[in-house]
């Protein structure tokens, strides 16, 4: 097995005193982290590991000094609550400086381009920018531009990474394993960068994922190994063994795939009484904010099945189980 | 690199000994000596012996290319490339003429535009024709003055860019163009099928979160303009074709008789939709990685969304690159046109979704065919018609090697390897996703009307 190697620096070994079985002192193969297809299936359960552990930390209000030699800038090109308060808090909370990127205000209105502003920020000595971004793609085009750390907090459509890793942690707590479960995924998948890094994580982990919605946001998903699709919800949801209902954008048009929103709700919209065909005690995910009474009911969200809360909470663990990781 | 010369210098005399000569248009493929005197080829036995003389031997003469797509950003673009630096390109590709496409800033709708880029052009390093905008302001609604064009020699219409969207609008065009004789070039796509995507749909499209470009949006314009076509006699030419089924119905039109041409560029050859996930194999290899798992093949961080591989119509499918090969070969395709679409770097250097859409060609083109043919699914032969030969047919110009021809001639090392790179091109730009790479074929001598236009170092004229 792979033994920790030694702390060299103080900051590690402080690290190392505090969490005596933590693997903090391995990092990861990659140097950023684009999307969950740079990871390995060891990398992944590493990452969960190291997140329960954070997860107590947080829980006795401890910090750490790992990162003390970090300035993280979380430059945010697209609204975001909870995503970026949790990457501020695990930043922090490694002892990290953390610095807010105005990105929608700055001048990246002012027609300079996302590399310019990468490459300005690096001279102030920011070493790790958390990036979320519109264009499906743009972390990668920002590794190219800069030599700073890139960690990708959502690029347009194409991935998530940390929101698949804290729903692998919230289904590995409710299952206790992800190998050989079956995960159901309903709503507007080609739409959703929270899908596809989920698909690549959860198949990763030896699930099986079944998708469901209308066949414009589900089409072109069905030769992905591992994945069903299922134009009735039914079919996706019998037996599975946790559910993960998807945002609708409700300011999508007709072209976009779905004649309304009321047609959408009343065939894939989840409530109590669908979510019955599922296993018993399935749990039900989120990535939030939810559109309650659309895509699923209040009542389903505030019940015993939802994880909604948790997800939340793992947020913070997992963005620092990754921070920790990537860690120089 | 080696020296330019231009349509205005004095024509040569020159021996060429010794080279592999394919010449389609006298279905000759031999070694053989070739004799220039004069603007034309000559009988070598006519040339004085003490004319200059080139050993080619393990060299290919081929007629020189004709591109029907190429786009010199003059006026307006000169950032990017302006004739001199484009008709450099095209002759160190091998060119001995390009065709200008009209989206200039100004568009080339006006025939006193037309006519301004023609006397620019008149000291070039090749021939440049130019196809005129088919609508005003390329906007779709309105007719340009077509028969003030076409009297100015413009060898064809075209909006390229966009499709003439409209179908009355280019039905109303086509009426006016078939007895002047002047031939639609149609980019066939349907804006609104095509508008907000960024890539191919399929399976990489899938994986990488960008909207996918259905091939519908192609065949739908290209069924339309063949309907057109057949009730108003015009002929329309479909300029990059990249998709099978779209090919299958300029195949069953011509079949009818109708006049219908079409050409595919380099790229949709040769590359794929997986290249924009970081792939770099050419269609004809074995896939691996991206190309044979997209779903599941982790993404090269240096290479995935490479803004350099955004281009309109998108890279084609696997299968649709092997389709088109086999048009190639087939002779459904008439002609390989480069659409070289230079862009500065800062408009490639950013995320794929605000990358400028386009690639160069004129340099790499031949280099990219002579790796199709090495690959066996195009002979050399069908490759030589389809840059040189054919195109200039239709361009009104005639390809051959046999005395009395007008000397259009590229001479190439079929061995000899190169980097691209944007010291080694002419270009103004260098915006390719082969940037970097070695490519095997290298132009030694380009000869436009007798004229030097482009000679490598490694010929030494004796």
């Amino acid at each position: 097995m792979i033994e920790p190697q030694p702390a060299s620096s103080g900051a590690t070994a402080a690290a190392s005193r505090t969490l005596p079985s933590s693997p903090v002192a391995i990092g990861w193969r990659t140097r950023h982290l684009l999307d969950v297809d740079a990871l390995d299936r060891y990398e992944i359960e590493r990452c969960l590991d190291l997140a329960v552990e954070m997860r107590s930390l947080l829980q006795r209000r401890e910090r750490l000094d790992i990162l003390s030699e970090e300035i993280v800038g979380l430059a945010f090109a697209e609204a975001s609550t909870r995503t970026r308060v949790s990457f501020e808090i695990a930043a922090a909370t490694l002892g990290a400086r953390v610095v807010e990127l105005p990105m929608a205000t700055s001048s990246v209105g002012k027609g300079e381009s996302l590399a310019d502003t990468l490459r300005t920020l690096e001279r102030t000595g920011v070493s790790t920018i958390v990036l979320r971004h519109g264009a499906s793609g743009a972390p990668y085009h920002a590794t190219r531009s800069c030599g700073m750390r890139i960690v990708n907090a959502g690029d347009g459509l194409h991935g998530h990474p940390t929101q698949a890793l804290l729903d692998a942690l919230t289904l590995r707590d409710a299952l206790g394993g992800l190998e050989g479960t079956s995960v159901a995924i309903v709503g507007d998948i080609g739409h959703s960068r929270v899908a596809r890094s989920n698909l690549l994580l959860l198949t990763a982990m030896g699930a099986r994922v079944r998708l469901s919605g209308p066949p414009a946001w589900t089409r072109g998903f069905e030769r992905w190994p591992g994945v069903s699709v299922h134009h009735r919800l039914e079919d996706a949801l019998d037996g599975a063994d946790a559910v993960m209902a998807l945002r609708v954008q409700l300011e999508r048009n007709a072209a976009a795939g779905v004649p309304s929103l009321a047609e959408y709700t009343a065939r894939w919209g989840l409530d109590d009484a669908r979510l019955r065909s599922a296993r018993a005690g399935a749990p039900l995910l989120h990535p939030g904010p939810t559109n309650e009474g659309v895509e699923i009911t209040a009542q389903l969200a505030g019940s015993e099945r939802s994880v909604i809360g948790r997800q939340v909470s793992n947020g913070v663990a997992i963005r620092m189980a990754v921070l920790a990781l990537l860690a120089p | 690199m080696s020296r330019f010369g231009s349509l205005a210098d004095a024509p040569v005399r020159l021996r060429i000994v010794g080279a592999r000569v394919v010449d389609p248009a006298n279905g000759t493929d031999g070694v053989g000596d070739l004799a220039v005197s004069d603007g034309i080829f000559v009988d070598p036995l006519e040339l004085p012996a003490d004319a200059p003389r080139v050993d080619a031997s393990g060299l290919l003469a081929i007629p020189a290319l004709c591109d029907l797509h190429a786009h010199l950003r003059e006026p307006g673009g000169e950032d990017a490339e302006t004739i001199e630096s484009g008709t450099r390109a095209a002759a160190h590709g091998g060119y001995a003429t390009v065709c200008a496409m009209p989206n200039t800033e100004p568009p080339l709708d006006e025939p006193e535009r037309v006519r301004a880029l023609l006397e620019r052009a008149k000291g070039a390093a090749c021939r440049v024709r130019v196809v005129a905008a088919a609508t005003r302001g390329r906007a779709g609604t309105e007719l340009p003055d077509l028969g003030a064009l076409a009297d100015l020699g413009v060898t064809a219409v075209s909006d390229d860019g966009s499709a003439v969207a409209d179908a009355k609008v280019a039905r109303a065009l086509m009426l006016y163009l078939a007895p002047l004789g002047l031939r639609l070039v149609e980019h066939a796509e349907d804006p609104s099928l095509a508008a907000g995507t960024l890539m191919r749909s399929g399976a990489v499209a899938t994986r990488l979160g960008l909207p996918g470009w259905p091939s519908s949006a192609e065949l739908s314009v290209v069924e339309r303009d063949i309907a057109l076509a057949a009730e108003t006699g015009a002929s329309v030419h479909f300029t990059h074709l990249s998709t099978a089924g779209a090919l299958d119905a300029v195949r069953r039109a011509r079949e009818r008789g109708l006049p219908i041409t079409c050409d595919v560029t380099p790229h949709h050859l040769s590359m794929t939709d997986a290249w924009v996930a970081g792939d770099r194999l050419f269609a004809w290899d074995e896939p691996v990685g991206v190309a044979a798992d997209a779903f599941a093949a982790p993404l090269d961080p240096a290479l995935a969304y490479d803004g350099a591989c955004r281009v309109n119509p998108p890279l084609p499918s696997r299968e649709d690159a092997l389709a088109l090969l086999a048009g190639l070969e087939d002779g459904t395709l008439d002609a390989i046109a480069t659409d070289h679409a230079p862009h500065p770097a800062q408009r490639k250097a950013v995320e794929f979704a605000s990358a400028a859409p386009g690639m160069i060609g004129l340099e790499t083109a031949l280099a990219v065919g002579l790796a199709a043919v090495a690959s066996g699914r195009v002979s050399l032969a069908r490759l030589v018609q389809a840059m040189a030969t054919r195109p200039a047919d239709l361009v009104g110009e005639r390809r051959s090697l046999a005395p009395g021809a007008i000397a259009d001639l590229a001479l190439v090392d079929p061995r000899a390897t190169w980097r691209v790179e944007p010291a080694t091109l002419a270009s103004r730009s260098a915006n390719t996703p082969l940037l970097g790479r070695e490519l095997t074929g290298v132009v030694r001598l380009t000869l436009a009307g007798g004229r030097i236009t482009y000679l490598d170092d490694a010929i030494a004229l004796g």
